[in-house]
């Protein structure tokens, strides 16, 4: 039996191995168009943009969201704000009023029917060629429009995502998800140079609208409808870019049982839609998005469940083993170390100790180089330790509710 | 201003990349097993010598005692050979339960058997010439099957060994298929289905033993403790 249990761990954790030479392989071939733009161009003539804010009960940020659109470094009349509230029941509304007035924004109502129709509303009365959104839970920065936009020189890309980062973390958990974040710059941004980005997010994505005029409009798409449209762009060629010097801050989740929530809600539409576009993976005229992001999405949904009841079978055998020493002589005898003195013959030489070891470090290296991108410093900090401790934790478990809840096909709930 | 090209030159799905990144995530495995395996040999290897130590401090013992006629009792010096065969015995059990079995560790564990039988025997002698307080226990487990009685009883034997140091345990693994072994299974018809087993003084005491059973069992442990009389003088 452990044999066998020792092969499958090898073989994840070559896979995730593997992924992380990919991405610093790509960072390294890459990295002199990894620059943070210091200046936009004035001669450059900007094109007009639609922004929609869908808003379901978020009165108490709303407001810091339109003022970040209305401080935009972008010229103002080549900016429209929709903000769009999809039936709220608290004074999300009421807060909205005070835009209705302002130059450039316009204010919708609509019936609660999920963020995808009141991004839907939003696009269908859009008259700009480009359009984009963003979450009521997140704050734009001045430049990034302009930074972004730049990347529509090239014809063939479609949609351009920013990097976000956790606005004002406080608790613990938000801390954890600041270092998660700035990974995720690192992360999207070698994707987008493979083109190879599997979502398109809430917080500000920005689309040519002949995406959606071309492919349709948004769709539930099991409550992720930003990986869903991603997924679509990719089955009829669209290229997707990250722009990672255009920086965008949210909210996150602040109680492991809201992030839990949400990455759930996440790691299910995942699988789902990988499930509904089943027939691109693996087929070379998909790229990167079909070769390697997809596939290895799978492998760490499978790795990360895996491995957790791996580590829970090694924990239960070390457990057990004590259980049955105490029960042999007693506490007192069984707690006394085996091995009080130093002796090195006691360290592990265990290959899968060195794997982890190597895997970790990786893991740590990624951790720095989005830190780098992020913040300008290659500096280690004490969150990424907290970082990989509660994800190595409770991130299997949203991933194996996920696959449970796609297994006996029970939808999952937005928050 | 820093202009940032977004028509990529590369083509980011070459098959060369995969492969390039294939090879690299290939060779750090090789070198992990590499590294892995030479530091599992050297641990082996550190065992070898600790065996080779053991077998010459016994053939050292061995001379005393064939000497005893002419020396004093005082003079053989036993403990340091006690202690290297304990530190052995660990050493051989964290191996097997880390890295599991392989042939050198096999191998290994018979020699360490041997010794054991060895010291079993000359202790024995030594002890009953020089009148020494020392209680042997032969213990017979097996790692074949799930034996967690054997794991307990292990447990057991550790802690009585570190209460009384006059205690000396010679495990024996019974699926070892080693003469020397079969021959003392033979002697005290230890059968595999009723394992652990322990022999003290000829008598056979099988199933699981705790601390109390062992020291009601084996009265002399406790006799032990006592302040050790000065040591006969064999001229005398």
């Amino acid at each position: 039996m452990e044999p066998i249990l020792n092969v499958i761990f090898y073989m994840f954790t070559f896979c995730a191995v593997y992924v992380q030479i990919f991405f610093l392989f790509t960072f390294l071939e890459r990295r002199k168009e990894i620059v943070t733009r210091l200046d936009d161009r004035p001669d450059r003539v900007y094109p007009a943009v639609t922004i929609i804010v869908p808003c379901w009960n978020e009165e108490s940020t709303i407001d810091g969201t339109v003022q970040s659109l209305l401080n935009l470094d972008y010229p103002k009349d080549k900016i429209e704000i929709y903000l769009v509230d999809d039936g709220s029941t608290d004074t999300t509304w009421q807060v909205m009023q005070k835009y209705n007035n302002t130059p450039g924004v316009q204010v919708f109502r609509k019936e609660n029917g999920g963020k995808h129709t009141a991004m839907n509303l939003g696009i269908e009365k859009a008259t700009t060629e480009y359009i984009g959104c963003l979450d009521a839970d997140s704050y734009v920065t001045p430049s990034a429009l302009k930074r972004m936009i730049p990347y529509f020189d090239n014809p063939e890309v479609m949609a351009v995502s920013p990097s976000i980062i956790v606005d004002q973390p406080k608790r613990h958990i938000e801390w954890a998800q600041k270092i998660e974040y700035q990974l995720s710059v690192y992360i999207k941004k070698m994707l987008g140079l493979m083109n190879g980005i599997h979502v398109t997010p809430g917080p500000f994505s920005i689309y040519r609208i002949a995406v959606f005029k071309n492919l349709g409009l948004y769709r539930l798409a099991h409550k992720t409808e930003d990986m869903e449209i991603a997924y679509r762009m990719h089955s009829h060629g669209y290229r997707i870019e990250q722009c990672h010097d255009a920086v965008v801050n949210t909210k996150t989740p602040p109680t492991i049982y809201k992030l839990y929530k949400q990455r759930v809600r996440w790691i299910y539409g995942f699988i789902n839609n990988t499930i509904d576009y089943r027939k691109l993976l693996f087929r070379r005229k998909y790229g990167a998005f079909a070769l390697f992001t997809v596939p290895a999405g799978i492998v760490s949904v499978f790795a990360a469940a895996y491995l957790f009841v791996f580590m829970m079978y090694s924990w239960a055998k070390i457990l057990i083993h004590k259980i049955v020493q105490i029960q042999a002589v007693g506490v007192s005898s069984a707690t006394i170390p085996v091995h009080p003195s130093f002796d090195w013959f006691y360290v592990s030489t265990h290959s899968l100790v060195f794997i982890s070891v190597i895997l970790y470090g990786f893991v740590f290296l990624s951790l720095l180089i989005g830190t780098k991108m992020a913040t300008g410093k290659f500096r280690p900090s004490f969150a990424m330790v907290w970082y990989v401790i509660i994800y190595s934790i409770i991130a299997p478990i949203w991933i194996i509710t996920a696959l449970y809840r796609t297994a006996i096909g029970r939808e999952v709930a937005w928050r | 201003m820093q202009t940032q090209n977004t028509n990529t030159t590369h083509n980011p799905n070459s098959v060369a990349k995969y492969i390039i990144v294939l090879i690299i995530t290939l060779g750090i495995f090789a070198t992990v097993f590499f590294v892995s395996d030479s530091l599992t040999n050297r641990k082996l290897a550190e065992l070898n010598t600790i065996q080779n130590n053991i077998a010459t401090d016994l053939l050292s013992a061995e001379a005393q005692y064939a000497l005893l006629g002419e020396l004093d009792c005082s003079q053989v010096t036993t403990t340091v050979l006690s202690d290297q065969i304990n530190e052995l015995s660990k050493k051989i059990d964290y191996l097997e339960n880390s890295s599991g079995k392989s042939e050198e560790l096999t191998q290994l564990k018979k020699q360490y058997s041997l010794l054991e039988i060895k010291d079993y025997l000359l202790m024995k002698a030594i002890t009953k010439r020089c009148g020494q307080k020392s209680v042997f226990i032969l213990y017979f487990y097996t790692t074949s099957e799930n034996c967690s009685e054997c794991v307990k009883q292990g447990y057991v034997l550790t802690d009585l060994r570190t209460k009384y140091p006059a205690l000396r345990v010679y495990s024996f693994d019974y699926g070892l298929n080693l003469g020397a072994i079969e021959t003392l299974i033979k002697i005290y018809n230890i059968e595999d289905t009723k394992l652990p087993a322990l022999v003290s003084d000829g008598r056979v005491y099988t199933g699981f033993h705790s601390v109390g059973d062992i020291e009601k069992l084996i009265p002399k442990l406790k006799d032990t403790l006592k302040v050790v009389p000065e040591e006969k003088k064999v001229a005398e």
